[in-house]
């Protein structure tokens, strides 16, 4: 039996010479959170779960997968039918895609009220965009593999984006293709790209992480930390709180696998490629609807790519668009009003992106598209310099204080 | 309140750690049991598919090799060697006292019919395919196979007898369908 003693003397002999315990006790356990946190800081580690049920079931799919256009399709349907539990390892994978971007919207939509992206946190935010831009490109990368007719006119619709630039466009798409259309070469180096972008994210996860760990959590009041008062150790305060979080999402998600595995897909993509006939209403994944919608509605094919492109840019540069001193827009009367129309505004365009190009559709997702990029690039600068907001908390501590006792929760924003 | 609390604290923890025992080892066993059974379902897809299993007979037409003639078929992704023996090399084999040998089985025991040997044509040392089944090839010094990689020799019965191969050709599962048409697996 090994006693205690010499058991703390092994760690702490492997702990002097690769720090791993010390790193473990930094970020996990004694690392000190704000005392605040909702519910809605959940999402950042469900997504790093998520990245890694994605890899894993994503792993074991490849090692089923072939990736020849010849073969692709039967392969899927191989995994599908032969292989042991091969459906719901896909089943998993294809919504894992899903439940991964729900997951991350929820995530940006919480930075994006509770203003997790101001000073001294900017770059931790822009790392956050680096990985939605990788995780739409393996998604949709992805989404090719299965060589269905969505997967085959998909690919062709998306990599075509490129041909709107003058003069190299052509020259883009026929890079990007490896060929004169959409064809052997473009599956396989999208399989390839599809494997090894999602550690590529990893590693911006780990610099995303090394960031937030740098000053901490924001807080649902967005009031800097000011004493140990304000903060409560991660373990096991938070181990937990994440812990039941991931039950509630894990069941959710085992739902969707078991009981609806196709309510997010699209039945054509279960019809072969066929290079020669197009499906009638094409539309894309679901997550990236309201992107397309911003595409469909300019009526100039190289402004609506260039707008598609800026609708996810533009986030780049949120630090610089809004440089209100308050964070949260809990004491931004009027932020929070944009705030909320914006949210309401990004679900009209996912739908308008699902409908047909035409009539009154073609209208709102105009109207809706001026207010996604009027939001960023003239609310939120004007907001910056007029919104007038009342006296804060003096600290997280007096902020949840007077929400427990104060039984009116008005009294501090005033 | 709050002295009352600090003054009962013993009783209070005392209390607690039950409960709180109870709940992680709860909590704990359900993680472990729900993460074990997503594991193993995971891991499973790794074995070999339905499609795979589906292909392990395979039918044998024996009536175009001549006596002393070989022939090799593909079962399970491995190669069969059938050899059609001589007079000579069926003496040969069952002559051979088994306590010389390393992995001591008769020949009778190795075949159905002695005309007919069936093995699987892997070296028992490193799984190499073995030589003896063309005509120009080397059969070894005791007229059966010889396994280039490392220099094992096999008799006409498939049974090693010089080299560092542990055990004797593997015979696979076959039966005669009639007299000419065997079904191996």
């Amino acid at each position: 039996m090994i006693d205690n003693e010499e058991k703390k003397g092994f760690s702490a002999w492997i702990d002097k010479r690769l720090p791993v315990f010390t790193f473990i006790n930094h970020n996990l356990r004694d690392y000190p959170t704000p005392k605040n946190l909702n519910y809605f800081w959940n999402f950042g580690s469900l997504a790093g779960i998520t990245l890694v049920i994605m890899i894993i079931t994503g792993i074991l799919l490849a090692m089923q997968y072939t990736a020849n256009t010849d073969l692709a399709f039967d392969s899927v349907e191989r995994i599908m039918r032969d292989v042991n539990n091969g459906w719901l390892l896909r089943y998993i994978h294809m919504n894992g895609a899903s439940m991964f971007f729900i997951i991350v919207y929820i995530h940006i939509f919480r930075g994006l009220y509770y203003g997790s992206y101001k000073y001294p946190r900017e770059i931790l935010w822009m790392l956050g965009v680096v990985i939605l831009l990788l995780m739409m490109a393996t998604a949709f990368m992805g989404y090719v593999l299965p060589w269905g007719q969505m997967s085959f006119w998909g690919a062709t619709v998306i990599t075509n984006l490129f041909s709107a630039f003058p003069v190299i466009g052509d020259y883009i798409v026929t890079f990007l293709w490896g060929g004169f259309s959409v064809d052997n070469p473009t599956l396989t180096r999208f399989f390839v790209l599809h494997y090894l972008l999602p550690f590529a994210i990893v590693g911006v996860v780990a610099l995303h992480l090394v960031a937030l760990h740098q000053f901490g959590s924001n807080n649902p009041t967005g009031i800097d930390v000011k004493s140990d008062g304000d903060t409560i150790p991660f373990h096991p305060y938070y181990t937990v709180k994440d812990y039941f979080g991931l039950g509630v999402y894990l069941i959710i998600f085992a739902a969707l696998v078991f009981f609806a595995p196709n309510f997010l897909g699209h039945p054509d993509n279960y019809i072969p490629a066929n290079p020669l006939q197009t499906p009638a209403h094409i539309v894309p994944e679901w997550y990236f609807l309201p992107f397309y919608a911003i595409l469909r509605a300019v009526p100039d094919k190289l402004m609506g790519v260039l707008l598609m492109f800026a609708a996810v840019a533009v986030l780049f540069i949120l630090p610089w668009l809004d440089k209100h001193k308050v964070r949260s827009a809990q004491f931004r009367p009027y932020y929070k009003q944009f705030y909320w129309l914006f949210l309401i505004n990004c679900v009209i365009l996912g739908w308008v992106g699902a409908m047909p190009a035409e009539g009154i559709y073609v209208t709102i997702s105009r109207a809706a598209s001026i207010y996604y990029f009027s939001f960023f690039l003239v609310i939120m600068p004007i907001l910056s310099r007029f919104e007038k907001v009342g006296e804060l908390p003096s600290s997280i501590s007096s902020a949840v204080l007077s929400e427990k006792f104060d039984k009116d929760s008005e009294s501090y924003a005033k | 309140m709050k002295k009352t609390t600090i003054e009962t604290k013993n009783e209070v923890s005392q209390i607690d750690e039950e409960k709180r025992d109870f709940l992680f080892v709860t909590t704990a066993g359900l993680a472990v049991a729900g993460g074990a059974a997503t594991a193993i379902s995971l891991i499973n897809t790794m074995n070999p598919a339905k499609d795979v299993l589906a292909l392990s007979t395979t039918e044998v037409d024996l009536s175009p090799v001549e006596e002393g003639q070989s022939l090799t078929v593909m079962w399970r992704g491995k190669p069969i060697f059938i050899r059609h023996r001589s007079k000579e090399e069926i003496e040969s084999a069952a002559n051979v006292s088994v306590d010389q040998l390393a992995h001591k089985e008769t020949d009778e025991s190795r075949v159905d019919n002695p005309k007919w040997l069936v093995v699987v044509g892997v070296c028992t040392h490193l799984g190499c395919v073995p030589l003896g089944q063309k005509v120009g090839d080397s059969k070894g010094e005791f007229g059966g196979w010889f396994c280039p990689c490392h220099g094992s020799h096999y008799d006409t019965s498939g049974r090693i007898r010089k080299g560092p191969a542990p055990l004797n050709l593997e015979i696979p599962p076959y039966k005669f369908v009639s007299d000419d048409i065997i079904k191996i697996g």
